[in-house]
This record gives C-alpha cells, structure tokens and sequence, in this order.
C-alpha cells in the first residue's frame, strides 16, 4: 500500500495517459465510426462496398495485430508516428468498426416511415441522415456504443505493450520494483481503470433515462 | 496395382526412417540421474518430499534465448533448464519428470510463495529487495547489463554514449529501471518483448537494445550481419542469477548449494554451460556460491 502511495504521481501520470489515449481515440472513432455507418446505409454502392470491407476487416483483426500494423509496418511504408500518436490511430480504427455497426443498429431501429417523409419532403440523402435519422438512432445506439467506449478503455491497455506508459505498463514496472506487493498493485491499478469505467456507466444510464423521456 | 502398393510401401518406410534419424539427432546429453533414496534426505525436508514423489515443478523461461527458450514441443531448453536438471538429478528425479511452468519476471515470486513451483531457475537477478520474499541459492551465473546496436553504428560504444539516443527494452524490466534511473539524458522505449526491440532497430526507429548480455548475445548470433554488442560487450552493471526458492527453506537452499558448488567441480556445469550459451559465447570461470 505504501508503494502505491509513494508512486502517487507516475500513477497519477499514468491515468491521465489511459484517459487521454480512451478520450482521443474515442471521439475521434465515434466521428469515424457515424461516418462509416452513413456510408453503409448509403444509396451509393461504393461507399456500401467500403464501409462493409472496413467493418469486416476491422472487427475481426485482433487489435494486437492493428497496433502491430501501425507501429512496425507504417515505417516502412513511410509514415513514421510516435508511439503515442499510432496507439490513438490504431485505437481509432479498430473501435470505429464498433461504433459503426452500434450506430447503424440504431439507424435499422428507426421506423422507415421517417426516412421515407423526409424523402418525400425533398430532402436530400445527406440532410434525411444528419436531420431526421441519425438524432433517433443515437438514441437507440447508446447503451451499446458505451459499451463500446468501456471496452475501448480496457482496450488502451494493448498500447502498454507498444512504449506508451499508460496503467497496465505501470503495474509491470511497479510490480517487478516491488515484487513482494504484486497483488496491491495489480488491485490498484485495477481500480483506477473501475474509476474511468464507472462513471462510463452512469453516464449511460443518465444518457438512457433522458432519451427514453425525448421518446 | 501390386508395383503402386510396392512404391507406397517402400516410400512410407523410408519416410518412417528418416524421421526416426532425425529425431535422434540435435539432442544434448542429458545430465546423469542419480539411483537416490528418499530416506538418505533428513526426515521431512524438501529434497525428501521430492525425491519420494519422484518429481519436481520447476518454473523458467520460455522465451530467453539460449537460457530458457521454448522450442515447437512446447518443452524449454537452455542453460536455465540443464541447471535445473543438474538439481534434479541429484535428487533422483529424471529429466522426464520435470513438469516446466513458465515463469514470467512477473509471477517468479508469487509462484515460489504460493507453492506452484519448487523452484525457479529463470534469468533470476539475486537483489535484497526479493530476498524479502524468496531465498536464493547460487549464483550460478554472473551476467551484466549491456548494450546492442546496429552492426554499422560506432558512435554508441557503452553506458557513456547513449545520451540523447533511443535505448529500447521490456517494459518493468531491471535493466529499463536502470537506463529511467541513472540516464534520464536517453529516451527510454518500451515494449512487452525484446523481439519487439529487435524489429525497431533494424528499422532503425531506435538506436540501442539493453538488457543483460546474455539475452543480447542470442539475438546477435542469430542476426550477425545486422547486429552487434557495442563496445565488444562490456557490461556496466552485475547481475548474480539464482535460483529462488522459498523463504525460510535453509535445508533445500544449502542442499541445492553444495549440488552447485559439486557441479562447478565436476565439470557438469561447464557441460551445461557448452551444450546451449557456450554455442554463442565463451565459457565463463563457475561464480562463488552465496550462503548467506
């Protein structure tokens, strides 16, 4: 317990790492990820075409092998990221695939008879999406989409694997520092992770009460 | 019909028999068992208990090249591992009655306390701070921290060179601790696994791998044509490696002692050392062993 108090601020450095890489990457995926699941829906074959091979690809790659990509093959390709910066894109991409395919549940949940007035008002396939659907579809898409942000925080813990020092390669250099404390650390640790997690949860829940009343 | 059958039969036999004389090649010796009696090991201590049973759990590596590395079988091999059998042997427990677990850095002590192995031979550093925890026998081994460059890179030729460069090891390992503590002038990156570190330099991402010479040594010899220890392999720092055991246990740790201190003497040590790191690097004189 005392080493956990003495290392209070690599801990705390630590969290703030985990929340910025879970923050970044997951506005920068939910973006991303309502971009594919328009496209998906789309009129345009293409686009279709495109956004279900990103899903397809995406949802079923480990997200090990994502990381991979991005930090040991893009050099070579030319694009060479810092660690950190290739931990937000990978995390991006891969949790963008299960932003999409919540959002476009929520989209498949909304009575087609709404996407049909907005058609036969004259809007356009761009202003049906953005005005008429995609507002009640969030609605419906919450509670798997922080699902989706939960899992992707648990998720930053593969960057730990890849130089970026965020809880999980904490808890291996304070374990192997204080090898006779393993388990207070691991717990520690664990509950700093339950602390971004949580509150997750409750916002969900506040989030869900408020939609179920703009029903 | 009667000359394909012909062909088949005699092609499967031939198969059989090559794979037969390639199963015999490429072994070690292993080291000589001891015929034991149980009773001859003071009532109740550990070497009675295991050489009853017959059989010993002894926790490794799996995944350090040249001291315990685990082949397609799934079993380890290594110089780790023969010392283990050295130690086996003397209790009367054949190499086939090891059961190897694997023992990251992390659960060496957590396994020693919790009793899932009875010892652990992995690349274990002697330092006071586990001594709170686990006793160790030996050294058996005395590695130190060195440095691994790219083989056409001179300017990094040790400790004092590598201000403002990149240094690369595994993350919570003592020699990152050891870069983060005494040279915060060099950018220290972390991965879960030195092959990690392997790939980013001969991408040329970092500039230097750290960890103890021998590990490095492994991965030289596989690559010498890229690869190379700076500075000839000079080591800055000293690492005894042991073999934990549990705490309080003095029976066990001074048996295991004088079965090193017997295996220094009658050359099975310098055998063990020959038949797995002395392919790669020269046989060491044996350490002074520590009963403290």
């Amino acid at each position: 317990m005392d080493h956990l108090f003495e290392q209070r601020s690599a801990i705390w450095d630590a969290f703030l790492t985990t929340l910025s890489l879970a923050g970044i990457s997951g506005l920068l995926a939910l973006v991303l990820g309502t971009v594919l699941a328009g496209m998906r829906v789309s009129p345009f074959l293409p686009l279709r075409v495109i956004a279900t091979g990103y899903t397809e690809f995406l949802r079923n790659t480990p997200l090990t092998i994502v990381f991979f990509f991005y930090v040991f093959v893009t050099p070579s390709m030319g694009f060479s990221f810092s660690y950190k910066v290739a931990a937000v894109i990978a995390l991006t991409c891969y949790t963008a695939a299960f932003v999409a395919e919540a959002v476009r549940s929520g989209i498949n949940s909304v009575a087609p008879g709404q996407a049909e007035a907005a058609r036969s008002l004259g809007m356009s396939f761009g202003q049906n999406l953005g005005l008429v659907v995609l507002p009640q579809a969030f609605r419906t898409a919450i509670p798997p989409l922080i699902s989706v942000f939960i899992a992707l925080v648990k998720n930053t813990s593969v960057a730990g694997a890849f130089s970026v020092l965020e809880l999980f390669a904490l808890s291996k250099r304070l374990t192997n520092a204080y090898s006779a404390d393993v388990i207070t650390i691991l717990i520690g640790i664990a509950l700093c992770y339950l602390v971004i997690c949580i509150p997750l949860g409750r916002v969900a829940a506040a989030l869900e009460r408020k939609a179920v009343f703009g029903r | 019909m009667d000359l394909t059958r012909r062909i088949l039969l005699g092609g499967g036999a031939a198969a059989a028999a090559s794979l037969a004389l390639a199963a015999c090649g490429g072994g070690s010796e292993d080291p000589p068992v001891e015929e034991v009696d149980p009773s001859a090991f003071p009532e109740g201590s550990t070497m009675a208990r295991l050489a009853e049973a017959g059989a010993i759990t002894i926790g490794t590596k799996f995944d350090q090249p040249l001291f315990g590395q685990a082949g397609p079988d799934g079993d380890p091999v290594g110089f780790d591992v023969e010392i283990g059998k050295i130690i086996a042997g003397k209790l009367g427990i054949a190499p086939e009655n090891i059961e190897w677990l694997e023992t990251v850095s992390a659960n060496r002590e957590p396994f020693i306390e919790g009793g899932q192995v009875d010892l652990v031979v992995a690349t274990y550093t002697i330092n006071d701070t586990r001594k709170e925890v686990v006793d160790f026998a030996g050294p058996y081994y005395i590695a130190g921290q060195a440095l691994m460059v790219a083989a056409d890179n001179d300017t990094i030729t040790g400790e004092d060179s590598i201000a403002g460069t990149k240094v690369c090891s595994v993350e919570g390992s003592t020699p990152a601790e050891y870069i983060a503590t005494n040279h915060p002038d060099a950018e220290l990156v972390t991965f879960d696994t030195y092959s990690k570190c392997v790939v980013e330099l001969n991408n040329g991402q970092i500039d230097a791998v750290t960890t103890d010479n021998v590990i490095l040594a492994g991965f030289v010899a596989a690559d010498k044509e890229n690869l190379k220890m700076a500075g000839d392999g000079a080591t800055f720092t000293e690492e005894p490696y042991g073999i934990g055991l549990k705490k309080g246990d003095d029976d066990f740790r001074a048996f295991i002692n004088d079965t090193l201190e017997e295996s220094f003497e009658d050359g099975s040590w310098a055998a063990a050392w020959e038949s797995t790191a002395g392919t790669v690097l020269p046989t060491p004189d044996p350490p002074a062993v520590d009963r403290y």
